[in-house]
């Protein structure tokens, strides 16, 4: 089996290392070699955040070399596109429908791109949307979008909706594991049904 | 810790968790650090072990002191820091090197190359020359976890402190580990021996030469050692590497034969010679300097090295496979987009005192901590940030250096966790050389940057225990400060009135700025709300920087945003409600135009 590398991106405090972790955790209980990077300290404070988890027979380097990323799972769309170059070209990226505005912006300093989702379209091949924040919304609980989120992307994943489970268990002990749980097998049922946006499909 | 959580297993492991669980296996029974990106994790996973006992110590020089301590007296010990704590921990450290051990002494030096959470990048492998002693590179998790337990038996073997180098995508990375079972050596009470532990120049002379024949030693051992391996393939490139870059150049060249160090100092001489004569062209591929390189330069090895692979920042897979294929490296141009910096947190207390200092236009030499991010706009309130506890020295020196006319005002600003750490020290020296500094510690009761750690004046051990509170006012005080003065910096008005004051209070002025950090506060008060009615979209309260307040989707005055607050964001810290000059800002369950409203009693 070949090393698969996703990088997980979006904002400190979003939720997005507790994600790597259940990708490592399932991806480790399947037997696989695993290697997970991220960053504490400095970024974690509202900051771009992100973090490599890599799985396959052997890995070596935790981190993923640029424009060799399979899987962008992005928890906010400008840290979509700011991360798009990582990707492979046929790669894929999915993007949780939610924007965050940096300091920056609110500053006055500079302007949040409008047209993030066209720009998405236009430099992405294969691309998924998910609703992570209506998603947690109708289940009453802000805190589960990056659940969501990873359900979503975790249907282009080699692994069992009852491996996952087990990785929510082995890694939430008990903490709002149900309605985490919940949000991912929404978020996962929602992407199955959507077909992955590409050019190519909607030119045909 | 659960005894699930204890029994031997494979688990996903971070190299800090997995230096935790090697060092408890090796029978560690002492502990001490001080929390720095990216060690802090190492001591906060052992303390959750059972039957060692672990502390924060206020600075690393006391940790390693400690460390050395428990060592003479038969135990192994373990001290964490990160890269630049070394530096403060390096006066004992180097006469550590002298005396050696009795119980295993081994500390972790966290680098941060790449300075994700750091001030600067500086590669502390040139320590275990300085010092003599054994440094151990670990490569993941799995060699974190082995390489702590052998370097326990190394330092008791070889009478030396070990050092155990780690980055952070070593620290702060994860992968499987296959744990094993704790064995704790048996205690070796204190003997008296003077000549091994009392440092005069008579004995420590003796040491010298003790340490130079222990030095020729390692060197053997590192000759004979797997520590230092070789994985032999195609004999057209011979790569020397070690740590986090063994990684990348498996990933980037698999085919090339790889001289890979586990132990970077003192390096296997013959050991490196025979391989680079078995191979058409040596590169050595490292992170941060040219170590190796140059080390085997002066052993005479023809090699490549910081002209292929950059001397600054972080290397990757990318990096180094452009380097080793002599391909240019693709060009790395950020996408054109908003930067999305680190910002204080919603509900910072810190926020308050920098607004007071951004107004005054105040002259603001700081320190490190979370509240080092005030330096960024829009508050752009701290000029200064050289080192921990620098703060207050360097505004010592500020006053020295500034001519009479200048009267720019000069606030000083520093963390509870630094100032204890070693801001006291500089405190002292304006005290005793009446050198007026006016200082704001900002007391938000914890370590904050680097997650929340406890410290002496938080009333809480690492290990969970109650704990004397360090009364910083009192401190002050003692110390010989003429006027210092507690105030919450949530309140604007009294925090800018004790600031004045301390300013024209002719002796050094201490401000105690108490309020607790936002993410540790449990409790949060209620959340403010916009009132658009009143709200003139003049957008001056988006110069707290609050990520909590950004322009409202919906409501405008003459084409700008009104301010929109966003609810789960919020932690009601009422900075807001107070600066706004329209009290467009106040309480969500309150009635602007009821009675309940502050300005209308």
């Amino acid at each position: 089996m070949a090393t698969t590398s996703i990088r997980i991106v979006g904002v400190g405090g979003q939720g997005i290392v507790l994600a790597s972790n259940l990708i490592g955790e399932v991806a480790l209980a399947a037997g696989l070699d695993v290697k997970k990077a991220e960053v504490h300290g400095m970024s974690q404070r509202g900051g771009s955040v992100t973090c490599d988890v890599r799985f396959g027979e052997k890995v070596f380097s935790p981190l993923a070399a640029p424009g060799e990323v399979d899987l962008i799972i992005a928890f906010e769309r400008m840290e979509a596109l700011r991360n798009l170059p990582a990707l492979k070209p046929e790669g894929l990226i999915v993007v949780n429908r939610q924007s965050i505005a940096p300091s920056t912006v609110t500053a006055g300093m500079a302007t949040y791109p409008p047209d993030v989702d066209e720009q998405l379209r236009q430099q992405a091949k294969r691309l998924v949307f998910v609703d992570g924040p209506r998603i947690a919304a109708e289940l009453g609980d802000p805190r589960v979008i990056n659940s969501a989120v990873l359900g979503a992307a975790s249907c282009h994943l080699p692994f069992s909706l009852e491996q996952w489970e087990e990785a929510f268990h082995a890694r939430l002990k008990n903490k709002g594991v149900e309605v985490n749980l919940q949000a991912f097998r929404r978020g996962r049922s929602e992407a199955e049904s959507v077909e992955i946006e590409s050019p190519d499909l909607q030119t045909a | 810790m659960a005894d699930s959580a204890i029994a031997a297993a494979r688990r996903l492991l971070s190299g800090n968790e997995a230096i935790a669980r090697g060092a408890w296996e090796a029978g560690v029974k002492v502990a001490s650090g001080y929390p720095g990106t990216p060690s802090t994790e190492i001591l906060e996973n052992l303390a959750r072990y059972p039957d060692v006992y672990c502390e924060w110590a206020p600075n690393e020089k006391v940790s390693m002191e400690v460390a050395a301590g428990a060592s003479f007296g038969g135990v192994r010990a373990l001290a964490t820091m990160k890269h630049v704590g070394v530096n403060v921990a390096a006066d004992p450290l180097l006469t550590l090197a002298y005396t050696g051990v009795r119980g295993g002494v081994v500390f972790i030096s966290a680098d941060d190359p790449g300075m994700h959470s750091s001030q600067n990048e500086q590669d502390n492998r040139h320590y275990g020359r300085m010092a003599s002693i054994p440094v151990l590179e670990p490569s993941d998790s799995q060699e974190a976890y082995e390489f702590t337990k052998l370097a326990f038996e190394l330092s008791e073997r070889f009478d030396t402190p070990v050092m155990i180098r780690t980055t952070t995508r070593i620290a702060h990375s994860a992968g499987p580990v296959q744990t094993g079972e704790r064995s704790v050596p048996p205690l070796r009470p204190f003997e008296r021996d003077p000549g091994k532990f009392v440092m005069i120049p008579a004995h420590a002379r003796r040491r010298h030469g003790a340490v130079l024949e222990r030095e020729r030693l390692l060197k053997e051992f590192a000759e004979e050692d797997s520590i230092n391996r070789i994985e032999w393939d195609l004999l057209d490139i011979g790569i020397v590497c070690s740590g986090i870059a063994y990684q990348y150049v498996k990933e980037a060249y698999p085919e090339a034969s790889v001289f890979k160090l586990g132990m970077t100092w003192p390096l296997p001489e013959r050991k490196l010679m025979s391989f680079a004569s078995e191979v058409k062209r040596v590169v050595v591929v490292e992170e941060l300097d040219p170590f190796l390189e140059t080390e085997l330069r002066a052993m005479g090895i023809p090699c490549a090295g910081k002209e292929l692979i950059p001397r600054e920042g972080e290397l990757d897979p990318g990096i180094v496979r452009a380097a080793l294929m002599g391909e240019p490296l693709a060009p790395r141009v950020p996408p054109d987009l908003p930067a999305r910096p680190p910002v204080l947190c919603p509900g910072c207390p810190h926020r308050g005192v920098f607004w007071v200092l951004n107004r005054m236009r105040a002259i603001v030499p700081g320190d490190i901590g979370c509240y080092t991010l005030g330096a960024l706009p829009p508050l752009s309130s701290l000029d200064i940030c050289i080192s921990m506890g620098a703060s207050v020295g360097s505004a010592i020196g500020m006053e020295r250096a500034r001519s009479p006319e200048d009267d720019r005002p000069m606030v000083a600003v520093i963390g509870d966790s630094t100032f204890v750490h070693s801001g006291i020290s500089g405190l002292i020296d304006a005290v005793y050389n009446r050198t007026k500094v006016t200082l704001v510690i900002l007391d938000n009761k914890t370590t904050a940057m680097t997650g929340g750690q406890d410290h002496p004046a938080t009333g809480r051990t690492l290990m969970g225990q109650s704990a004397p509170v360090l009364d910083l006012v009192r401190l002050c005080e003692a110390i010989g400060v003429g006027y210092v003065r507690r105030v919450d910096p949530l309140n604007l008005e009294e925090t800018r009135s004790a600031i004045e004051e301390g300013l024209k209070h002719p002796g050094p002025a201490v401000i105690v700025a108490e309020s607790p950090c936002a993410l540790q506060a449990d409790v949060r008060d209620e959340i403010l709300v916009v009132d658009t009615e009143d709200c003139t979209a003049c957008q001056l309260c988006f110069r707290l920087g609050c990520p909590a307040l950004s322009g409202s989707a919906e409501d405008a005055r003459n084409g700008r945003s009104c301010a929109s607050i966003d609810p789960l964001l919020c932690r009601g810290c009422s900075l807001c409600e107070q600066m706004c000059p329209r009290h467009a800002i106040h309480r969500a369950g309150e009635d602007p135009h009821g009675g309940n409203h502050r300005g209308e009693e």
